[in-house]
């Protein structure tokens, strides 16, 4: 038929030609670092040096970063401390900007939009400014060098760009349906609860969100919590590079091996996340 | 005993003022009908009622019991929204059974109870699925088992039926009427901005406009007697004809109000006349759209088919004493 021919033949037009082109080229841009590292890391010092685009071949496989990534560095310690740390900041970040976000939406009090205000600004200050006031405060609370600084530093950090987000998904729960909820006699905390289902979506995205930045951080834990049995997986890479010389392939091993573990929460977020948005809000 | 009592009852956003002075005495086993235009402020007194609202200055009174201060699921109400507000995470047998379940009755009563409301509703088969499973008329089915189950003494209806196609609103209309007849010892207040439905559902009606009740009385009564201009011009579709000026002379009144099925046309002379602009046969009965220079065309229900053409001039006379005079404030007067 004459349209489905139109419209065969758009699929290919230049324009679409170019953007494909476009995000290709970024994609490749964005994901060819990570790649090359994840290549690298199973070749010899030599091997990366020699030809540090080309894939490994008999001549310069080796597992030998792997190796010292185990022996030198303390790689499952960092590991754990890392996990903790991520998990622990998500889950309190989760649970206190859900309260908040569903009391400001809730609770038409005149303090509320300047409250929500103050949350917004929260995101626009880097936490970074404050870090000898912050050292000054955990040398006070004796939390120097321990995981619960960093924990409590991250979820500061967190807070005000979920409330802002959970906000926006708690202004979708219809109000009738809190409002049947409080004829039923559910208090605050169970009409709370009712609404929580709704928001599901926004307590994926606010993990998501909240994971790459903690995870990632090197200058917290430098900070806070620089001895061995405290360092996190970045602080715990930095062992590999040297003043004047760095050991390349376990470097790269270790930079691998941190990946790991955010590609697999990604996933496992970033899927309920998708579910929750097609699953939709049913009347 | 489910008697509503409201006494002088405001309610004010601020300096907003938008339900004024209310009165009102609903008998146990009444079904009332609040009706009036956007923003009369109907919604606003039911919410009153229902405690979702504050009551600003006023008393009211459920069953003997002064509620004013008392929270929504104490007051002995159940209300049934437009949206139907269902959980949209729980069964319809867990939708039903929530208000139970948070006043710690034993499981095995709340298995009864939801399961003799489901009954009356043949909602049975369905007590497993979601919300998002079910049609329109299910989920409304669904709401007002909610609303069964917690043996209210009065029943809030919010506009209950607009979400639903003509069809369905029908049936509805019959199964709300049928299931007021079963709950004698119940209360039922029931907003609409359909004229229609309160005038086939309500024992009374109560029609409301700026926040003050205009009329309160049975559907009967708002039709032949309306005590001001608005109401004689709210009830009855299609709407009254009204004749002011020159052409209320006649009957030495500021306005005159006839209803178009209670106008003729005569074959020659009448008490008006103009030109025919429109006419629709509809089966049963005949409109008729005649222009007599006012802004709104003055409409005439005649039974049958009929044959009127666009330029057609055409008198026409009120039938008997089927009218209504008011003066220049709106009041009725006598004749």
């Amino acid at each position: 038929m004459a349209t489905d021919n139109r419209k065969r033949k758009s699929s290919w037009s230049t324009d679409r030609i170019v953007v494909h082109g476009l995000l290709i080229f970024f994609v490749l841009l964005a994901l060819g670092p990570i790649f090359v590292v994840i290549l690298n890391s199973f070749k010899t010092t030599p091997g990366i040096f020699l030809g540090p685009f080309d894939p490994p071949n008999a001549k310069t496989f080796s597992m030998d970063g792997y190796g010292r990534v185990f022996t030198r560095g303390n790689i499952v310690g960092n590991y754990i401390n890392s996990l903790i740390v991520t998990v622990t900041t998500i889950v309190l970040t989760v649970v206190t900007s859900a309260f908040a976000a569903f009391a400001l939406v809730e609770y038409k009090v005149r303090l509320a939009p300047i409250l929500a205000g103050l949350f917004i600004v929260g995101i626009m200050l880097p936490i970074r400014l404050g870090t000898v006031p912050i050292l000054e405060i955990m040398i006070a609370w004796h939390l120097v060098d321990t995981l619960t600084s960093l924990i409590l530093v991250y979820t500061a950090m967190s807070i005000p760009i979920a409330v802002t987000l959970m906000i926006a998904y708690f202004r979708t729960v219809p109000t009738e349906l809190k409002e049947a909820a409080r004829i039923d006699g559910a208090g605050e905390f169970r009409t709370f609860l009712i609404a929580l289902p709704i928001v599901k979506p926004g307590l994926a995205a606010v993990a998501t969100l909240t994971m790459l930045p903690v995870w990632n951080d090197l200058w917290f834990p430098l900070i806070l919590a620089p001895s061995r049995q405290n360092q996190t997986v970045t602080l715990g890479v930095q062992q590999f590079v040297g003043q004047f010389m760095n050991d390349y392939p376990a470097l790269l091993a270790a930079l691998t091996l941190g990946i790991v573990p955010l590609v697999v929460l990604y996933v496992i977020f970033s899927r309920q996340f998708i579910r929750g948005l097609s699953q939709g809000v049913g009347k | 005993m489910a008697d509503v009592r409201i006494k002088n009852l405001f309610k004010r956003y601020g300096s907003v003022e938008v339900l004024k002075d209310i009165n009102l005495e609903i008998k146990s086993g009444e079904f009332v009908a609040f009706v009036g235009p956007s923003g009369c402020g109907k919604s606003t007194l039911l919410r009153c009622i229902s405690g979702l609202e504050e009551i600003t200055q006023g008393m009211l009174e459920i069953g003997g019991v002064d509620v004013t201060d008392v929270g929504p699921s104490k007051r002995g109400i159940a209300m049934v929204f437009q949206s139907y507000a269902l959980y949209p995470h729980m069964t319809v047998y867990d939708n039903m059974a929530y208000s139970l379940k948070l006043q710690k009755l034993p499981k095995e009563q709340i298995a009864e109870m939801v399961h003799a409301a489901a009954d009356k509703l043949q909602l049975t088969p369905y007590l497993k699925r979601h919300p998002r499973a079910l049609s329109g008329g299910q989920r409304q089915r669904v709401a007002i088992g909610r609303a069964i189950v917690r043996n209210p003494k009065v029943f809030l209806f919010d506009e209950p039926l607009s979400n639903l196609d003509a069809a369905l609103r029908v049936q509805m209309r019959m199964e709300i009427a049928q299931l007021n007849r079963n709950l004698p010892d119940t209360a039922m207040i029931y907003v609409t901005h359909d004229q229609v439905e309160a005038m086939t559902m309500a024992d009374r009606i109560v029609v409301l406009r700026d926040g003050v009740v205009q009329q309160v009385g049975t559907p009967m009564e708002l039709y032949e007697n309306p005590q001001t201009l608005f109401v004689a011009q709210f009830i009855g579709s299609p709407e009254m004809n009204f004749m002011t000026g020159k052409d209320a002379a006649t009957y030495r009144a500021a306005t005159v109000g006839v209803r178009p099925e209670h106008l003729a046309v005569e074959n020659s002379g009448g008490v008006w006349s103009g030109t025919v602009v429109h006419s629709e046969n509809l089966g049963p009965d005949s409109y008729v759209y005649i222009d007599m220079g006012a802004t709104k065309p003055v409409i005439i229900r005649e039974s049958g088919k009929t044959d009127y053409h666009a330029g057609d001039r055409l008198g026409f006379s009120p039938k008997g004493d089927h009218y209504h005079l008011f003066d220049a404030g709106g009041v009725p007067v006598a004749h």
